[in-house]
């Protein structure tokens, strides 16, 4: 089991970025390597258990599950269900904690995925700078 | 109905360094302003889950708390209130550190709920927010910025500076041998990492460099240098935890590699002489700090201080395509020697070419002189660790006033040497050992910083790094014996 961890201080209320990041399909609007998004099955986005089917803007597809939805924590869990990286069981959390001493909040991204020997640093690597400190870079450009 | 109190903040420390100072339950006195004066009852540690905390506050009030939960690896207090004058009940609070990865960070979470007598709830609920926590989070803060938890362990002066947190044992998962042997003889254990005394550091390990030494110490060959039972590991990199006193270039929270002449870096938590540290400039991973420190030292006392190649000299290097042989291929390449090397099989062959060495010699049973020259005329160095096995060989290889550097035994102990037999093209032998080169911490670190400049200029390639975990040190060495592996073996704590 391979575990990345990122994690970052974004400067805005948890309420504003939460706002911004709940929506499960939402990955385009904010985040720079995702190319576009759509729900399967017509489902809602908030909806536990719905399926975000996107590409990334190298082209790869990728589908992944949404599995819990916190309001009161500021989370999300998601799984990979179908992608390119050679991932299996791979489930992350993205998670806010409010910073009651400022306007800003705590983020944090982690996953825990199996993958083949010896491709885990590679893979440590892409997902936490490459994808999720990526996205934190965006979120911290939004904010200031 | 209960009150519950939030507050967080970052501290621009590392996490370690926070940590050091809130694990201790007895270090409140020192940094919180509120706090007047403060002891653990009954001589109990302070990090001692269920020991109480008793102390007095600025304004006379006297409290009793409980530690009712440490952890180290998720960086949590909780503790509760017995007894206290002031009117706090079923008071439980919790401390949680988490790193900002994205700029060496820590975010500071403390929480609590209690009762409290009806009509209180708001006076007591900011008197805990304002004059606890948020004070608190001021007050550590300027604690770190004066560096007084740096000065604490050093200064001795004061008795209560001697139950400090970290002038206690930490902890430490490690891999021991306790009867020489094959690979199987490595065991992991349970220990305890000392504190640091004066002129140490301590340092939380994440990546631990696997060499051949290690094997020899395994197999006991060297027996002084690893009695039983005995740890092996002689570099590794990670962070420093804290300092003992007469340390003043590294600071806890500092990212370090080290390499030291007494092995015990098969470990995750370790304290050793600050004059074997080295800090890490951030382009340097731990890894591929531990995969190169001692390797890449060894690569440039031979080459400069020992082999004095330049331009034409003529270098041969046995298992160029392992740990040291990739770095001395390519460093000599680019002093302008003229390298040869030998290799066990075609794909470590292709390897050893592309890290610059031109003249390649797959050969699997030790013999090489024939075609070393015919290729050059002779070596001027032979830089091998292959030992009893290739001797002959080694002597054959070698041109007139050739030097034959004899690095390592992987193929067993080298029978002893008559002088006669470097009688007859006047030869030269050596059977050097890295730590001789660097026996202060002014030579270390320049050698140290050579390495790190000719990975970043590109003179040395970044290693072909083999991760195994710590726990599994025992598969990393029967690996390395093996003679599959390519590049270095770290072991991930």
């Amino acid at each position: 089991m391979v575990n990345v961890y990122v994690s970052t201080v974004l400067n805005a209320s948890a309420d504003t970025v939460w706002s911004r990041i709940r929506d499960f399909n939402a990955m385009p609007q904010w985040h720079p390597g995702i190319a576009d998004s759509r729900i399967e099955n017509d489902q809602a986005a908030d909806r536990v258990g719905c399926i975000r089917h996107f590409h990334t803007r190298d082209g790869g597809m990728i589908r992944e599950q949404l599995l819990a939805l916190s309001d009161f924590e500021y989370s999300f869990t998601y799984e990979i269900l179908e992608s390119p990286m050679g991932v299996t069981n791979y489930i992350s959390t993205l998670q806010l904690t409010p910073v009651t001493d400022g306007n800003r909040c705590f983020a944090e991204w982690s996953a825990e995925f199996e993958c083949a020997p010896g491709r885990e640093a590679e893979l440590t690597q892409h997902i936490g700078q490459g994808v999720f400190q990526a996205g934190f870079d965006a979120l911290k450009r939004a904010y200031g | 109905m209960l009150q519950k109190v939030v507050r967080s903040t970052i501290i621009d420390a590392p996490i370690e360094r926070v940590w050091a100072v809130l694990r201790d339950f007895n270090s409140h006195d020192q940094w919180h302003d509120v706090v007047e004066a403060s002891r653990i009852e009954g001589d109990e540690r302070s990090d001692q889950v269920g020991c109480i905390r008793s102390f007095t506050l600025r304004d006379g009030d006297r409290i009793r708390e409980q530690l009712l939960t440490l952890s180290d690896a998720k960086h949590v207090s909780t503790y509760c209130i017995v007894e206290a004058t002031v009117p706090l009940q079923r008071y439980v609070a919790t401390v949680t550190l988490k790193p900002v990865t994205d700029g060496n960070r820590t975010f500071w979470h403390w929480e609590s709920t209690f009762a409290t007598p009806p009509g209180r709830e708001r006076e007591l609920r900011d008197m805990v927010a304002q004059d606890v926590y948020e004070a608190g989070f001021a007050n550590l803060r300027r604690h770190l910025q004066r560096g007084a938890d740096l000065r604490a362990s050093s200064s001795g002066g004061a008795a209560t500076m001697t139950t400090m947190p970290t002038a206690l044992p930490m902890p430490t998962r490690r891999i021991a041998v306790h009867r020489y042997g094959d690979a199987s003889e490595l065991h992991a254990e349970d220990a305890q990492a000392s504190a640091p005394e004066a002129g140490e550091v301590r340092i939380r390990q994440r990546a631990i460099g696997v060499n051949y030494l290690d094997v020899y110490l395994r197999r006991g060959w060297i027996p002084h240098l690893l009695p039983l039972p005995g740890v092996p590991g002689m570099e590794a990199a990670g962070s420093v935890i804290d300092v003992g006193s007469q340390v003043t270039s590294l600071m806890p929270g500092d990212r370090v590699a080290y390499l030291g002449p007494a092995p015990g870096a098969y470990c995750s938590v370790r304290t050793v002489p600050a004059a074997w540290v080295v800090r890490l400039p951030p382009t340097i991973e731990d890894d591929v700090a531990a995969a190169t420190l001692l390797k890449g030292i060894t690569a440039d006392y031979l080459l400069r201080d020992l082999a004095h190649v330049g331009p034409g000299t003529r270098l041969l290097v046995h298992a160029a395509a392992g740990g040291v042989g990739q770095l001395v291929c390519a460093w000599a390449r680019r002093l302008g020697a003229i390298v040869l090397g030998t290799v066990s099989n075609e794909e470590k062959a292709r390897l050893a070419r592309a890290r610059g060495c031109e003249h390649v010699i797959v050969t699997r049973d030790y013999r090489f002189a024939d075609a070393v020259q015919r290729a050059c005329g002779g070596a001027d160095v032979v830089i091998d660790g292959l030992g009893d096995a290739a001797r002959d060989e080694n002597l054959a290889a070698l041109a007139r006033r050739g030097h034959w550097i004899s690095l390592g035994q992987a193929s067993g102990p080298l029978a002893p040497l008559p002088p006669d037999a470097l009688l007859a093209k006047s030869l030269t032998f050596s059977r050097p050992v890295v730590f001789d080169y660097v026996t202060t911490q002014v030579s270390l670190a320049e050698r140290a910083q050579r390495v790190w400049t000719a990975l970043a200029d590109g003179t040395l390639p970044a290693p072909l790094i083999e991760r195994h975990a710590l726990a599994a040190a025992a598969q990393a060495h029967a690996r390395l014996e093996s003679r599959a592996t390519t590049g270095a073996l770290v072991l991930i704590a």
